[in-house]
């Protein structure tokens, strides 16, 4: 198939070289395109080659010869000839056009487009190279299209990197120096409002989104993972802070019952006396004073699992004539969305 | 096989040699360029899956080229503008220019693919492309047409974003997001006046905005502050180059019930230069390098980062009047607060008062138990910043430093209200510590 094409091609140069005034063998060059018809390749090179240490200059038999470089794919070499003969003849089109078709061959577009655009330069009609033209760019569009559009390998990169983002931030490895070092002043407020926030979220975000639990990447939807990896893993630093601080406000305020909110059912009293006496005791010792004013400092929390954690601070009470500061530690155990206290202590 | 069976073809046609009467692809360019500068023409025109802003395209145009000439997106733009004036060329070696400093600049390939492919065939729109998912190229689409429209329609410097109305001393800057119009515009506090230093593109949530609820996909809407600077060493690879978690919910969003988390401002994978307008989970994503410049003025804790689908823009004497309408009544409940005038004071805080805890009713009634044994109270703010709300509700964000002394406590702390208009009055709906 090809072959047939190659001879036509051929006897364009026939016509164009009768110009270069060169002698041409016309029985040999018939002999050695009906070898590459017949698919003797090698036999074909070998006349052509013979001929050539001859004629050296022939633009015929160097086009054929090209020709049958590409057909047993040694598209360097032909690569070489077509080249040489665009040096020797810039006027003919047809080794630009061959010369294209190997660049395009090798995805080397560009040099291809550039070797049809001197083709079309030296015979404007030639419509073969605004064929071929037209196909390179097209090919060099799609090329372009595929970098525009590859979009579904990069979202698979992603999402299985994405996978590993749980462990990316793991709870207790993401205090914040701001949360630890700066003192939270607290005094009995007049506002019922929550204790002053040491950074501004210092509402928990996981009160507001119960859901939010890790959940197996794996059962969701294909965008699922890349949701769930937008989300940090909850850290509970703020809402233990902030659990202090309203703890620290409701002892102030003297709202005993509020004080006593912050404490879990299975609080261990401090001498293992029952609940309802402690109670009454912390009661006592609440309403005692005419005002009380309690503040944390440097408050570092240390979480051991999603339910567990610990916290130590500086507290600083002030009550009446009574002024004292001391480092205090709060065991705690989560309940339902609340960090709650199951043991006080005195130390750290 | 593919390229054996392109190079046989193309082989193929050297057989059929020149013809007179052929109409190459170059007869056929001419005819395809009127169709070309047609598609860039009615890009601008395509709609976005939201109604585009119309504050913006109801006043005139003041500022001129608020992108660096040799930006990326002023390469992209020009280059488009190339295409409309049918200079092909000129766009090409545009494109390529761009394409050599931002590689993977996935808009910046597609047209490249349009200007080649203009040479070997009629293209009827940006991107052809075939056997492609059309979610893919209109994605694509929408990013030209919001930055073309950024170009045509540039910030306006005479005017600013109706939210900024205070800065406190400390807030060196502001961020105010912009997701119809793809837009992050930066200001400056000059002495508490918000100046325009830079605008950069971003994407938002897929579904859109006015986020509701965990996992819908959108952004949402309103005031926020950047409240973290994650490790970057740790970020997964879709956050690119950084990625600065706000507060969202906020206040105001809890008490609506909003839920859902970890909406954050952060960058884009390694293998893209952006993102398509809308494609995050949410997040505000900025390309690495603006998210790179954008981190220079954050302060972790402080900077704003407002949130609107609409941006409105208002003169700097309709600023100047809001800002004094809000400062007054601020000051007038300051007062009232020390004048121990329970009632006078109460009379700033909306029937619709909840602090989450109370209701108006619970709030007044300890506010006068309170109040009852007061014989001195002072009150002193410091530290203020006030920001207007985006949405339908005319409401504002104050937060403030508060310094409260009184005969039998005092008390400091850090203080956030929420204030709505009601009739010419303005009236606290939510107040806490910030």
């Amino acid at each position: 198939m090809t072959l047939a094409r190659i001879v036509s091609a051929l006897a364009v140069i026939a016509i164009c070289s009768a110009t270069a005034s060169l002698p041409v063998y016309a029985g040999e060059l018939q002999d050695i395109q009906a070898l590459l018809k017949q698919g003797n390749h090698s036999q074909a090179l070998d006349r052509a080659n013979a001929f050539l240490a001859k004629n050296p200059k022939d633009a015929q038999v160097r086009f054929v010869k090209g020709v049958i470089l590409s057909e047993q794919g040694k598209t360097g070499e032909a690569i070489k000839v077509f080249t040489a003969l665009t040096e020797d003849f810039p006027e003919l089109p047809e080794p630009y056009n061959n010369l294209a078709v190997l660049y395009a061959s090798q995805q080397q577009y560009d040099k291809a487009r550039q070797a049809l655009e001197m083709a079309i330069q030296t015979h404007p009609s030639y419509a073969t190279a605004h064929e071929n033209l037209g196909d390179i760019y097209a090919k060099m569009a799609s090329e372009a299209y595929d970098r525009a559009l590859k979009l579904d390998k990069a979202n698979t990169a992603a999402q299985t990197k994405l996978s590993m983002i749980k462990d990316i931030f793991p709870v207790n490895s993401r205090q914040r120096p701001t949360t630890t070092s700066k003192p939270a002043v607290i005094a009995a407020a007049p506002s019922p409002a929550p204790a002053p926030a040491i950074t501004p979220p210092v509402t928990p975000i996981k009160t507001s989104s119960p859901t939010a639990a890790p959940t197996p990447a794996a059962v969701k939807a294909p965008e699922k993972p890349v949701e769930k990896a937008e989300k940090p893993k909850q850290d509970p630093t703020q809402a233990i802070t902030a659990m202090v601080n309203s703890w620290a406000q409701a002892w102030s305020n003297k709202n005993v019952s509020g004080y006593l909110s912050h404490y879990a059912p299975d609080f261990k009293t401090p001498k293992g006396e029952p609940r309802g006496a402690w109670e009454k005791f912390r009661k006592e010792r609440i309403n005692a004073p005419k005002r009380i004013q309690v503040s944390v400092s440097a408050v570092k929390v240390s979480v051991k699992d999603d339910n567990h954690a610990q916290v130590t601070f500086r507290q600083h009470y002030k009550a009446d004539t009574l002024n004292t500061s001391a480092t205090k530690t709060l065991v705690l155990i989560k309940s339902g969305d609340k960090w709650l206290i199951q043991q006080e202590r005195i130390g750290s | 096989m593919a390229n054996s069976a392109r190079a046989h073809r193309l082989l193929s046609a050297i057989q059929r040699g020149p013809s007179a009467g052929w109409v190459g692809p170059l007869n056929l360019l001419r005819q395809h360029r009127g169709k070309l500068l047609l598609l860039c023409a009615t890009l601008l025109l395509l709609p976005l899956s939201e109604p585009p802003a119309t504050a913006m395209s109801q006043r005139p145009s003041s500022a001129m080229g608020s992108l660096p000439a040799n930006s990326p997106e002023a390469l992209l733009v020009q280059s488009l503008v190339d295409i409309q004036n049918n200079r092909l060329d000129s766009a090409l070696k545009r494109i390529d220019a761009l394409l050599e400093i931002k590689p993977h600049f996935r808009l910046a390939h597609l047209i490249k693919g349009d200007l080649l492919m203009a040479h070997a065939r009629p293209i009827a729109t940006l991107g052809n492309a075939a056997g492609v998912e059309p979610a893919r190229l209109s994605d694509l689409r929408d990013e030209a047409r919001v930055r073309l429209q950024q170009h045509f329609d540039p910030t306006p410097l005479d005017l600013v974003p109706e939210y900024l109305l205070q800065f406190e001393p400390d807030q060196r800057y502001a961020l105010v997001a912009d997701t119809n119009k793809a837009r992050l515009y930066l200001y400056k506090n000059d002495n508490g006046e918000p100046r325009y230093v830079q605008d950069f593109y971003l994407s938002s949530g897929l579904k859109g905005s006015e986020k509701r609820k965990e996992g819908d996909q959108r952004t949402p809407i309103g005031v926020y502050f950047v409240v973290d600077n994650l490790p970057k060493a740790k970020l997964g690879a879709l956050y690119g180059d950084g990625a600065f978690p706000i507060n969202y919910p906020n206040e105001w969003d809890k008490r609506l019930g909003k839920n859902g988390h970890g909406i954050w401002l952060h960058g884009v994978p390694k293998d893209t230069y952006s993102r398509p307008p809308r494609a995050s989970n949410g997040c505000v994503v900025l390309t690495n390098e603006d998210l790179l410049q954008v981190e220079k003025f954050l302060q972790i804790g402080r900077t704003p980062l407002i949130i609107s689908n609409d941006i409105a823009w208002i003169d700097r004497k309709a600023w100047s009047s809001q800002r004094q309408s809000i400062l007054r009544n601020i000051e007038a409940w300051r007062k009232d607060w020390e004048s121990i005038n329970t009632e006078r004071y109460l009379n700033h805080y909306a029937r619709q008062f909840s602090n989450g805890a109370q209701d108006f009713g619970n709030w007044s009634a300890q506010k006068r138990a309170v109040n009852a044994g007061k014989t001195m109270v002072q009150v002193k703010l410091s530290n203020l910043s006030v920001f207007r709300y985006p949405g339908k509700d005319n409401m504002v964000v104050v937060t403030f430093d508060q310094d409260y002394r009184s005969n039998n406590l005092n008390n400091q702390m850090r203080k956030r209200q929420y204030w709505m208009q009601e009739g010419d009055r303005w009236k606290i709906v939510y107040e806490g510590a910030a």
